[in-house]
């Protein structure tokens, strides 16, 4: 036994075992990627339709997605949807072609596709943005638009939370928020995936009679026979971090430098 | 040998409960019992890191040197633990969202590490691998019995189907809400610790002292 304690005998132990638990690992993480996208990829599409209350038992979101979503690109400065007149670079025509497929994350961080934001417009504090947004209309039957469904994004306390916040065609009035990915700390900030929670959002009202983003969370709970009730939702509680994180991201994605343009387009014009 | 195998492998369920005698893995114990669906994958997780790693620890028993056992074991529970996690993330998406962290966490389980040091190192790799199995099943037998209390009592349901109907969907059961908060847990713990030990006496730990009968007074 005395001669595995030797320094020699020690270093080849220990890389052997780092070798082969470093092929085991990489190989598990590589072939199981395809597979993880595809649950990940349904996840968000879960939470799109969450977000709106279009989930049906019995029908697989896939299929609900496909029949009742349309899925476009908004420019975010002018408001205007991306269409065959405008769609100039070669990235702008293929994700005309294949809105599904225009990952909007990817799109911050490459060059010519996104904007930088300065210090006091970055309210969310995410730096940088996509010039081009994704936006899921969903239709009722008869193929009238409902619900606007935008994805939002800012940071909390430890991480960026990334959710859907769904709009009736007033474009004020919400109709559900949710988030789908988020590393907030659970039982705390975590409670924003509280269902509970969750319900309080729908009917509220995010902008003022102003027009300026007025929604906002409040430390406590809301009294509903207060004034502005209708602009204001509860904290969580024990966090207020993530709280504000949430009330910024709102503030941010509504205001001017996220869909306000579309959403004035929208209530002027209709969708 | 037939008779050593059950031993090993049903051993730790009542004679020697990894939770329950050995007071070891409470904490995932609390964290991930109140409802079914997660208790059922984490047992799953737990039983299979361990039988892994108590296999191939023991099967590089004899090359391991002394001095950096607990990495070498570290190092081959935590790539098992890192494998079982990427297949429930591409195969069981939603729980693996719900049990966040703690199937990270089996890596410092107590039970696993505690296997590893007490028994693969010095048995050889079917033993081992038998006995991982043992203690995982111990451990679910304590987590099952735990999820069904605490899920049946606590939310009404049973693997999320409902068996008690509760006062908020327009039923009659009023749910016990500390049921689904962790520190429930201990209690139950606690309660079927008692009643294993009661069943089992010779499970009971001698006492480390004895109090001195009460002095008296010195003075009036």
């Amino acid at each position: 036994m005395s001669s595995n304690d030797s320094t020699g005998k020690t270093l080849l132990v220990a890389s052997l075992l780092c070798i082969v638990c470093s092929i085991v690992v990489s190989t598990a993480a590589v072939a199981l990627k395809g597979e993880q996208v595809k649950n990940k990829l349904l996840d968000k599409n879960r939470n799109i339709l969450a977000a709106a209350g279009m989930l049906e038992e019995g029908k697989s979101v896939q299929e609900i997605f496909e029949q009742r979503l349309e899925v476009k690109l908004v420019n975010l400065d002018t408001g205007e949807y991306l269409t065959e007149e405008t769609a100039t670079e070669d990235w702008q025509k293929a994700a005309l072609k294949n809105p599904v497929a225009y990952d909007q994350r990817k799109a911050a961080k490459t060059k010519g596709q996104n904007e930088i934001l300065e210090g006091s417009e970055d309210i969310a504090s995410i730096k940088r943005q996509a010039q081009y947004a994704t936006v899921y209309l969903a239709k009722d039957e008869a193929g009238n638009v409902e619900t606007i469904i935008l994805p939002v994004h800012g940071y909390g306390l430890w991480s960026t939370l990334y959710g859907f916040l769904a709009l009736q065609t007033d474009a004020k009035t919400v109709v559900g928020l949710g988030f789908y990915e988020h590393g907030e700390t659970p039982g705390l900030g975590g409670e924003v995936d509280n269902p509970k929670w969750k319900s309080m959002w729908p009917g509220k009202e995010v902008f003022d009679e102003e027009g300026d983003v007025a929604i906002r969370l409040v430390k406590g709970s809301v009294d509903p026979k207060a004034p502005n009730a209708e602009h204001k939702v509860d904290g969580l509680a024990g966090a207020t971090l993530t709280s504000n994180g949430v009330t910024n991201l709102l503030q941010f994605w509504l205001g001017k430098n996220g869909f306000g343009p579309y959403l004035e387009k929208v209530k002027e014009q209709g969708v | 040998m037939a008779s050593e195998t059950k031993k090993v492998l049903f051993g730790p369920i009542f004679d020697n409960n990894p939770i329950a005698l050995q007071i070891l893995g409470i904490c995932s114990a609390l964290a991930v019992t109140s409802n079914l669906n997660t208790t059922v994958t984490m047992c799953i997780a737990l039983t299979t890191v361990t039988a892994f790693s108590n296999f191939f620890i023991s099967c590089i028993r004899k090359q391991i040197p002394s001095s950096i056992r607990i990495i070498v074991q570290m190092a081959i529970i935590a790539s098992l633990v890192i494998v079982v996690d990427q297949f429930l993330k591409a195969y069981a998406y939603a729980i693996s969202k719900q049990l966040s962290v703690f199937v990270g966490l089996i890596i410092t389980n107590c039970i696993v590490m505690g296997r590893a040091e007490a028994y693969a190192m010095k048995n050889p790799p079917i033993p081992s691998f038998l006995d991982g199995v043992g203690n995982g099943l111990g451990y679910s037998a304590v987590l099952l019995s735990l999820g069904v209390v605490r899920e049946l009592f606590g939310a009404g349901k049973l693997f999320g189907i409902e068996i008690l109907a509760t006062v908020n969907d327009g039923g009659w059961y009023v749910p016990n809400g500390l049921l689904l908060l962790p520190p429930s847990a201990f209690f139950l713990i606690g309660l079927l610790i008692w009643a294993l030990r009661s069943a089992k006496p010779e499970q009971v730990e001698k006492s480390e002292f004895s109090m001195a009968p009460q002095s008296k007074a010195l003075a009036h």
